[in-house]
């Protein structure tokens, strides 16, 4: 080969691997930058339990709780309200058996919940994770005439029934989440771990 | 005097001889040919420049008060207002040149659909420009969260966990724009940096990008005729004038007219009704309650409309996945319009009917949803919202088909005045 022929192939062969290797190199580099976008340490950590004092708690009332930096809920209903959940018709709510909605297995029921008195919901509407606002009142104006009670979201207009299950027609896809939780005695819930182990 | 300008002539000199600058201010501004027949659309593109330059210099000078940090973010823009000398004026400036700068770029985007300016050749030029507006839409929804206020937590909340609903990756997805499962301080701090360093830098290139392809291909104009196709016997366009000084003197009536409009916007009525600065903004950030009434600013409520009005589940698909889906398309589907396009002219004035009424309805469209997203949702407001999110859609879809049946005049070959 003389000294002023270039060699294409070779040429071609030299840049094709530097910009694979190259290429790998920017990859791997482009790790430690994309992973420091995750939850730090200190954010995973601060997802501990917490308990809640329900002594004061009146009924027909909610009482709001923070946990793992989200609203958590603690809504205590009367006899009526829990009778008022057997009386809607399955069709109207979008997962009236919350198959496909997060809740522990104790609270895979109508009621959603270990007691029916007690209702522990995260207070983050399942849509876009705006907070819904309490509507206990029948038949409020806001929400419509035929409202039973439940949780209106301001958001996007997204409805739930007073056990967070979501009503046909909106735009939320399922029911409210249920956290673990378990009653540490009747007046005192710990939230974030259940009978088994901390979620 | 004469010893002075040689002086400068021959610092000038010294600096050609190691600088491209005269050939630079040639190629872009005194030797840089533009129609000679702009008219009053020509002006929102220098604008936007200038209020880009507004945002970066106010920014600067907010930043030095600026705490990003969750339990004193709240309070600083509160000390910018009232303890920092002028902060008050630096601020308001900032906030309405948040606003003045969609109003800009919407009437801007607006020219282009008028004269067919996205149209071969100017594709790249419009392409650009719509990444340019994603970008100002990312760097909008990240300043909007610094002052740390209810409508910036609870917006920045709704609009992260769009992300959410992308099926399989969307929890995580959003897990890591938010850092966190909430958003928190750490949400606010990258979104700080991000706002200050990151998406200014990338507004600031493409910026240049878009410049660059449009002094390549040349400036459309209101007749939509190509001015580079008939030049002098020294190959200059016969209806070209020089940028400089022609149309950076008519920027500049252009620019004194939007400056007092826009002093008047900052020193009487910088808050603007609730709509540049929302009520619910002026209290501290709660992660516990939404406010009763969520809205996002103005310059986004057509999108926000659009994903609200999804409320039906089909093709085994949630409702929430569509509404994503739907918004996003509604702001990608504008990279489209050069080869959703298909009539032979650009310019409206050359248009048929068919195209001046599907403009005509897309505009109102667009504005009516406009107006539905700062509106509480009803069921008669969603319903009007749904038909107008069809026909935002039809608008594009439709294109190629009432474009190509449209009836068109015949383009003259000079531009008219």
């Amino acid at each position: 080969m003389s000294d002023d022929a270039v060699d294409t192939r070779r040429r071609r062969f030299l840049t094709g691997t530097t910009v694979v290797i190259g290429g790998i190199g920017a990859a791997f580099t482009a790790v430690p930058f994309v992973s420091s976008f995750q939850p730090s340490a200190r954010a995973k950590a601060i997802g501990a339990p917490v308990e809640v004092d329900i002594s004061k708690l009146e009924s027909g009332q909610r009482l709001v709780q923070k946990w793992r930096g989200k609203p958590v809920w603690v809504v205590r209903r009367t006899p009526e309200m829990v009778e008022t959940l057997k009386s809607f018709d399955p069709t109207t709510l979008r997962d009236a058996n919350s198959d496909k909605s997060e809740q522990p297995e104790y609270a895979k029921n109508a009621w959603r919940s270990e007691k029916p008195e007690y209702l522990v919901l995260v207070g983050i509407c399942t849509h876009l994770g705006c907070s819904p606002n309490y509507v206990p009142q029948v038949g409020a104006p806001e929400v419509g005439g035929t409202w039973k009670g439940g949780f209106f979201c301001p958001c996007h207009g997204s409805k739930f029934d007073l056990a967070g299950r979501v009503f046909d027609g909106v735009p939320a896809p399922l029911n409210m989440v249920v956290p673990p939780y378990r009653f540490l005695s009747d007046t005192k819930i710990m939230v974030g771990e259940d009978k088994g182990a901390a979620a | 005097m004469s010893l002075i300008t040689n002086k400068l002539t021959e610092l000038r000199d010294w600096v050609d001889d190691r600088f491209p600058l005269m050939s630079l201010w040639d190629d872009h501004l005194a030797k840089y040919y533009a129609p000679k027949n702009f008219n009053f659309w020509y002006y929102f593109g220098a604008l936007s420049l200038v209020v880009f330059v507004i945002q970066v210099l106010t920014g600067i000078f907010l930043v030095m008060n600026y705490k990003p940090d969750a339990t004193t973010a709240f309070g600083s823009v509160e000390y910018i207002m009232r303890d920092v000398d002028w902060g008050w004026l630096i601020r308001y400036l900032h906030s309405t040149g948040a606003s003045a700068f969609f109003i800009v770029i919407y009437l801007h985007m607006m020219r282009a659909l008028l004269y067919g300016s996205f149209k071969q050749p100017r594709e790249l030029v419009w392409i650009l420009g719509m990444c340019l507006y994603l970008a100002l839409m990312a760097e909008a929804f990240m300043g909007y969260l610094l002052p740390w206020g209810q409508m910036s937590f609870w917006g920045a909340q709704v609009i992260i966990s769009l992300f959410g609903a992308i099926p399989v990756i969307g929890g995580t997805l959003a897990e890591w724009i938010r850092g966190d499962y909430v958003v928190s301080d750490i949400t606010l701090n990258r979104f700080f940096s991000l706002h200050v360093i990151a998406l200014p830098f990338a507004i600031a290139g493409l910026v240049f990008l878009h410049i660059i392809a449009l002094h390549e291909v040349g400036s459309n104009n209101p007749d939509g005729v190509e001015i580079k196709k008939k030049k002098d016997e020294n190959g200059k366009p016969l209806d070209g004038i020089p940028f400089h000084p022609y149309y950076t003197v008519k920027d500049l009536v252009g620019l004194t007219v939007f400056l007092i409009i826009f002093s008047a916007v900052v020193f009487f009525g910088p808050e603007m009704g609730g709509y540049f600065l929302e009520a619910n903004n002026f209290i501290p950030a709660n992660p516990m309650s939404t406010p009763q009434h969520i809205a996002p600013v103005w310059y986004f409520t057509p999108y926000y409309s659009i994903l609200r009005a999804n409320t039906i589940n089909f093709l085994w698909i949630d409702a929430k996945v569509w509404g994503v889906v739907f918004m996003g398309l509604g702001v990608l589907s504008f990279f489209f319009l050069p080869w959703l396009d298909r009539s032979p002219v650009k310019s409206i004035r050359y248009r048929g009917g068919l195209y001046k009424t599907a403009l005509t309805i897309f505009i109102l469209c667009f504005l009516i949803l406009g107006y539905l997203g700062v509106q509480p949702p009803t069921a008669a407001r969603t319903l009007v919202a749904q038909v107008c999110t069809v026909i935002y859609f039809l608008f594009f879809l439709l294109m190629p088909i009432y474009t190509k049946l449209d009836k068109t005049k015949p383009v003259p070959e000079r531009v008219t005045m």
